[in-house]
Parts: structure tokens; C-alpha cells; sequence
């Protein structure tokens, strides 16, 4: 008994290091950041364009960017992903065929960003021909969310009771009303949570974006959607290593980190809000 | 009294899952405006059968019917049947009390509304007389806004005799509805069931023998997928003409 019992407490002891260490390391690298970025972060770098060879002003192009291609990025995989996770499980037999393109779609997400970053060079700068542009970017960045996109819908979906289904269909409901008014409205948070997991991975990748219309400076917000952008992970990239006189940048690229982070933590939250809005209306 | 119409037919009825058999030459003739319930051992197929009447099986892939089910002589089983047509007429109550996450008004009111009944006066009178007729009215009629998952199991699964009983069906299947419920609560769908005949033709799987003597007028005895007895409940349970039925009846197995 006594042996048993000091098993458990070893065994919870080992876990609650593991996750101490996590959460150490979490704060270290956010400590790190804050510390040394916040005193950089000011209105004049939230609203200006860099300056002096980007040793002054700010980085506001680059937030600009970031959000615009992340929304082109949400435009194509949000409707795309959830519609093939609709049809995977819920219209596709569940067949070796099936299975195999599931398969694919998982081995995809662990794809290296910088092979969706030459595949989006050669299908939507070249081929497609919208150059080196948001677009591009855009394009490139949601088919490399997909994957994830699609896993997360389809688990939410799956996430849905049976019953629903067959209680609806079962009243002559057709198959569509019944995955649109009875399973939808309760995967639709867990669909979105997920996707917008998926999109702040986007926001801040580099190498999809360095081929595919990330520019190294830009004196003018961009125009369209076919135009170049700056972008807040490709900005660090430079400040950190292309830059002239990367010492005396250092507190810009750190404060260029930390609205990077804080950009990506308020997409997070939003994701967070709607699992709990999710678990709320699950309880009622 | 006159002769019984026959509702519901199936002769020379198998059914399968893939390569495996789970109905085998079955044929039956039940009666309208009769309680038919179905006995058997777990796994004799019996809520497959149930399930065949409304073609619910279609779900499952591999699935696959033979033989010949008409209701009212018409065939239902064929590829030009309407089945969102055959599953307003013949309505389900399943084992599990299973309502939709919504206000008790709109669980009712779901089957009418994706039958395209828009006009609000209708869909309320349909509401109220569903659940008057599933004895639930007077429950929930000053709460029909509140959430279905809030009732208790007894009253969740009157409630979706509710549901079903709004789209105005002829037949209504229900697959062992009690089995998740307490003795009280089983006492009220038995009553309902009783009171619900007089307008509809219920075929009730059970596992519960007392329950099948108690409520039905024709019982069918199934045992792994071929039909062992079929004849009016008070011959079955009183003078079973098979030693087999005799045996589990009298729960010697099962």
C-alpha cells in the first residue's frame, strides 16, 4: 500500500514537472521579449513607416500587411476547409479512397513551410501569374493552413452527437437540412476555433511569404492585392539578420517581436472565446 | 369487428451488413391502428428491422436490403422511393431520449419546419397539439422557450414523441423508448403508447417482456435474424406454439 501510494505521488510529481518546465520556458521566452521589446513599442512605431535605413520609425506597413494577408489567407481557407471537412465526413463513403485523401491531408500539415513557399512561387506567381503580391502570399499561406483547417473542422464536426443526424432525418429532413440546421450551428465554434488556430500559425510564417511577395522595405502601404507587402515576420527576419547594423536595430526587431506576439495572441483569444462560448451553449 | 387493415408487409425479408446476414427471411404482416412489438435477445436484429421500415439502415454503409417491405401495398424499398417522403410518414422514437439542443418549442416544431411549414399560427397549433398527445403539454406549456436538455429523461423522450408525432405520421417505430427510463417514467410512455393507438400504427422493439404483454397486441418473436413467432401477444405469452418462444418468454435464456 505504502508502495503504491508513493508511486502516485511520484508519478504526479514527474507530470507537474513537465509541465512547470513547459510553462518555464513559455515565460522565459515571453519575459525575454517583453523586456527587451517594450520599451520600443510606442504610437510612433504602431503608426509610422521605418526610417533611416529602418534604424528610426516604426513598423506600421508591416502590421498593415500582415493583417491583410492573413485576411487573404482566411478568405481561401476558411470557406475551403470547411467544405471539405463538410464533405469528408459527411457526405464522403468512407472508403480506402477516402481514407487515403485524409491520410494525404494529415501528411500535408507536416509539410516544411519553405516547400509551400517554392510550390506557391511556381503556381501562383508563375503560373497563375499574379506576380509577387498579397495575393500570392495569401494563396500560398492558406493552401499551408489547410491541412490543419480541414483536421480541426472535421473533428469538430465529428464532435457532433449522431443522434442529431438521425433524429433530423428521421422527421424527413434531407441530408443537408439536417447537417445545416442541426449539425452546423454546434461545430461551427469548434470549426472556427481551429481554423483560427490555424490562421495565427499563418501570420507569423516566414518562408512562405519570402518568394511569394514579402518586400524588404516599402515606402508606400500597398496598393492592391497585387501588390508587394511588408509583413511582420519577414521585418524581424531582416532587423535580426539582413539589417547593416543589426545591434543597433535590436530594440526595434524586439518590439517588432512583440507586436508580432500580441497580434497573434489576440487571434488566439478570439479562438478561445468561441470554444468557451461553445462549452456554454453545449450546457444549456 | 371488422377485418384489421394490414399497414406494414414484409415477406421473404433478409437484410445485410456487408457479407453478414442479420435478417433472414423474414415475413410479417402488421396491422393498422395495432401495437406490433418486436422481442428478441440482444442482437437478433430486431432494431434492424425496426429500422428497415423507415429505411434509416441507409445510413450505414454496406448495408443492403432483399425481399420485398410495402406499406399500404407500396414498395419501400426500391431506388425510386422518396425517403425523406416514407420518414414523414413513418415516424421514430429512438433509445436513447435524444432532443435536439434547442427550446422545447423548437424541437417540436423542427420536423415542420424542414417540411417548408413556415406560417407561424400553424406551426404553434401543431406544437401544442403534439405535445398534448405525447401528455406533455402541461408540463412545459409556460417554459417552451426553455432548452429541451433541461427535462428530465422521461419527459425528453415524451418529448420526442412530440417531435415526431408533429409531422403527422402513420406509423410510428420506437426502439426500445423506455429502456433509459425509470419505472414512473416507463409507466407514462406505456400509457401514451396505449392512447397513441387509436391514431397510429405502432411497432415498439422491447426488451422487456412485461412491457411487450403489457402494451402490444401482436408480438414477434425474433432470435438471431429469422422470425421464431408472430401472432396476437395474449396467444404468445399464453400458448406459445414453439418451444423456443416458450423458453424465453418464461426467461429461461436471453
Amino acid at each position: 500500500m505504502k508502495i503504491k501510494q508513493l508511486k502516485e505521488v511520484l508519478g504526479f510529481l514527474a507530470l507537474r514537472l513537465c509541465m512547470v518546465l513547459v510553462m518555464a520556458i513559455l515565460v522565459v521566452v515571453f519575459w525575454d521579449i517583453v523586456t527587451k521589446g517594450g520599451g520600443a513599442v510606442s504610437w510612433e512605431l504602431l503608426t509610422q513607416p521605418p526610417k533611416d535605413g529602418m534604424t528610426k520609425g516604426g513598423i506600421f506597413p508591416a502590421i498593415v500587411g500582415t493583417l491583410l494577408v492573413t485576411l487573404m489567407t482566411a478568405l481561401l481557407a476558411v470557406p475551403l476547409g470547411m467544405g471539405c471537412a463538410m464533405y469528408l465526413n459527411e457526405y464522403a463513403l468512407d472508403c480506402k479512397f477516402t481514407r487515403f485523401i485524409r491520410m494525404s491531408i494529415r501528411n500535408l500539415s507536416g509539410v516544411p513551410s519553405i516547400v509551400y513557399g517554392l510550390f506557391g512561387v511556381a503556381l501562383f506567381v508563375e503560373a497563375c501569374n499574379f506576380g509577387t503580391s498579397i495575393l500570392s502570399a495569401g494563396c500560398t499561406l492558406g493552401l499551408m493552413t489547410l491541412p490543419l483547417t480541414i483536421t480541426a473542422s472535421e473533428e469538430a464536426l465529428k464532435a457532433v452527437p449522431r443522434s442529431y443526424r438521425e433524429g433530423a432525418l428521421a422527421l424527413g429532413a434531407t441530408k443537408w437540412q439536417s447537417i445545416r440546421t442541426n449539425v452546423l450551428p454546434y461545430a461551427v465554434s469548434g470549426m472556427l476555433t481551429g481554423t483560427i488556430l490555424g490562421l495565427s500559425r499563418a501570420a507569423g510564417e516566414t518562408a512562405p511569404i519570402l518568394f511569394t511577395g514579402a518586400a524588404f522595405f516599402l515606402p508606400d502601404l500597398p496598393g492592391s492585392l497585387l501588390s508587394q507587402f511588408m509583413a511582420l515576420p519577414y521585418h524581424l527576419y531582416i532587423l535580426s539578420t539582413q539589417h547593416h547594423d543589426t545591434a543597433l536595430v535590436r530594440p526595434l526587431a524586439y518590439g517588432t517581436a512583440l507586436v508580432l506576439l500580441i497580434l497573434i495572441f489576440i487571434m488566439n483569444l478570439f479562438a478561445i472565446i468561441l470554444r468557451s462560448r461553445l462549452r456554454q451553449m453545449k450546457k444549456e | 369487428m371488422p377485418l384489421a387493415k394490414v399497414k406494414i408487409k414484409i415477406s421473404d425479408f433478409n437484410f445485410y451488413y456487408g457479407q453478414v446476414k442479420v435478417i433472414k427471411g423474414v415475413s410479417v404482416e402488421m396491422l393498422a391502428k395495432n401495437v406490433t412489438s418486436i422481442i428478441g435477445p440482444s442482437g437478433c436484429g430486431k432494431s434492424t428491422l425496426l429500422r428497415c421500415f423507415n429505411r434509416m439502415n441507409d445510413l450505414i454503409p454496406g448495408a443492403r436490403a432483399e425481399g420485398r417491405a410495402e406499406i399500404e401495398g407500396v414498395d419501400i424499398l426500391g431506388p425510386q422511393v422518396d425517403v425523406v417522403e416514407l420518414r414523414k410518414r413513418v415516424g421514430m422514437v429512438f433509445q436513447k431520449p435524444n432532443p435536439f439542443p434547442k427550446s422545447i418549442f423548437d424541437n417540436v416544431a423542427y420536423g415542420l419546419r424542414v417540411n417548408d411549414i413556415t406560417d407561424r399560427l400553424i406551426i404553434e397549433k401543431r406544437v401544442e397539439q403534439s405535445l398534448r398527445s405525447a401528455a406533455l403539454w402541461d408540463e412545459v406549456k409556460d417554459r417552451l422557450k426553455d432548452n429541451a436538455l433541461n427535462l428530465s429523461g422521461g419527459q425528453q423522450q415524451r418529448l420526442c414523441v412530440a417531435r415526431a408525432l408533429a409531422v403527422e405520421p402513420e406509423i410510428l417505430l420506437m426502439d426500445e423508448p423506455a429502456s433509459a427510463l425509470d419505472p414512473i417514467a416507463t409507466a407514462r410512455i406505456e400509457e401514451l403508447i396505449v392512447e397513441l393507438k387509436k391514431h397510429y400504427t405502432i411497432v415498439i422493439v422491447t426488451h422487456n417482456m412485461q412491457q411487450a404483454a403489457r402494451i402490444s397486441d401482436h408480438t414477434a418473436f425474433l432470435m438471431q435474424g429469422e422470425l421464431v413467432e408472430y401472432g396476437k401477444t395474449s396467444d404468445i405469452f399464453t400458448k406459445p406454439r414453439k418451444k423456443l418462444t416458450e423458453d424465453y418468454i418464461t426467461g429461461r435464456f436471453g
